[in-house]
């Protein structure tokens, strides 16, 4: 890492991430809020990597790797759930499952 | 090289800005794809290409393929014509197009001015010492990771079955 001090580059991952908290927060859509998910996890992915470059270490690339594995598990998932409500209740506003029984 | 990052960065959260304020999901995908585009230039700056290309290989290429097919198996039955000439509309399409153009702009100077090996100069971990680590030290959260998947699989099946989609899981057979 050349002349990027590493507060600039977490400071990304910290605006990025706070961007997604305020996506999950604010919005009803299941789909929105699976996508600011996302961009969480892809800022602390940014976080590991930029500690990484500081110290010129494989290990935050290879904890993004690991986070990459998690995102793509959790949307497979997160996405399934995203059908079946659709089918259930015909919306994808979170706030119709709000219900739980059994 | 400073400028890069910190024009990428720009982009970046502007893009993601865009994301958590659209009302339309296709839209929101789109400016999501040019966030991630971003990202992975972030990632070329601080001198990590493997992670960088796994970033638009996977996270761009994979990951918001399948939410593009959610939502188009969400707008089943509505009328397509209309839909495809709403979504050509150019307020849908300019904004990512200017971000994305940032971007083009970025890896043309980059490319202009002899930038590869200036890339390259500047501490860059690469996929040999990725690949080592991740199969040494950390062998086991390579397995871990595998059965993660293997569980993803599992359940994205599981709950995207038809007959469960149709009679619920407190009638479905077991």
């Amino acid at each position: 890492m050349t002349a990027i001090p590493m507060e600039h580059g977490l400071a990304l991952a910290a605006a990025l991430f706070v961007l997604g908290l305020v996506g999950v927060l604010a919005r009803r859509n299941i789909v929105f809020v699976l996508m600011s998910i996302e961009i969480m996890l892809n800022a602390a992915g940014v976080a590991f990597v930029v500690a990484g470059a500081r110290w010129g270490a494989a290990d935050g690339q290879v904890m993004f790797l690991f986070i990459l594995a998690t995102a793509a598990a959790e949307v497979a998932v997160g996405l399934a759930l995203v059908l079946q409500l659709y089918h259930r209740f015909r919306t994808v506003d979170a706030d119709a499952a709000s219900k739980m029984r059994g | 090289m400073a400028y890069i990052f910190y024009i990428s960065a720009a982009v970046a959260v502007v893009a993601t800005l865009l994301v958590v304020t659209r009302t339309h999901a296709v839209h929101a995908l789109l400016y999501l794809v040019v966030s991630l585009l971003a990202v992975a230039m972030v990632f070329v700056t601080l001198g990590a290409p493997l992670v960088a290309a796994l970033e638009v290989i996977i996270y761009a290429g994979a990951i918001l393929v399948l939410f593009v097919f959610v939502i188009m198996m969400l707008n089943l039955g509505a009328p397509s014509v209309e839909r495809e000439r709403a979504w050509l509309a150019p307020s849908a399409w300019v904004g990512p197009t200017i971000l994305c153009l940032i971007l083009l702009a970025e890896l043309l100077y980059v490319a202009a001015s002899g930038g590869g090996a200036e890339v390259a100069e500047a501490a860059t971990v690469g996929p040999k010492e990725v690949g080592q680590a991740l199969f040494g030290p950390y062998v086991l959260g390579v397995e871990l990771a595998g059965m993660l998947l293997l569980a993803g699989l599992v359940g994205g099946y599981h709950l995207g079955r038809r007959e469960a989609l149709e009679t619920g899981p407190e009638e479905g057979p077991p």
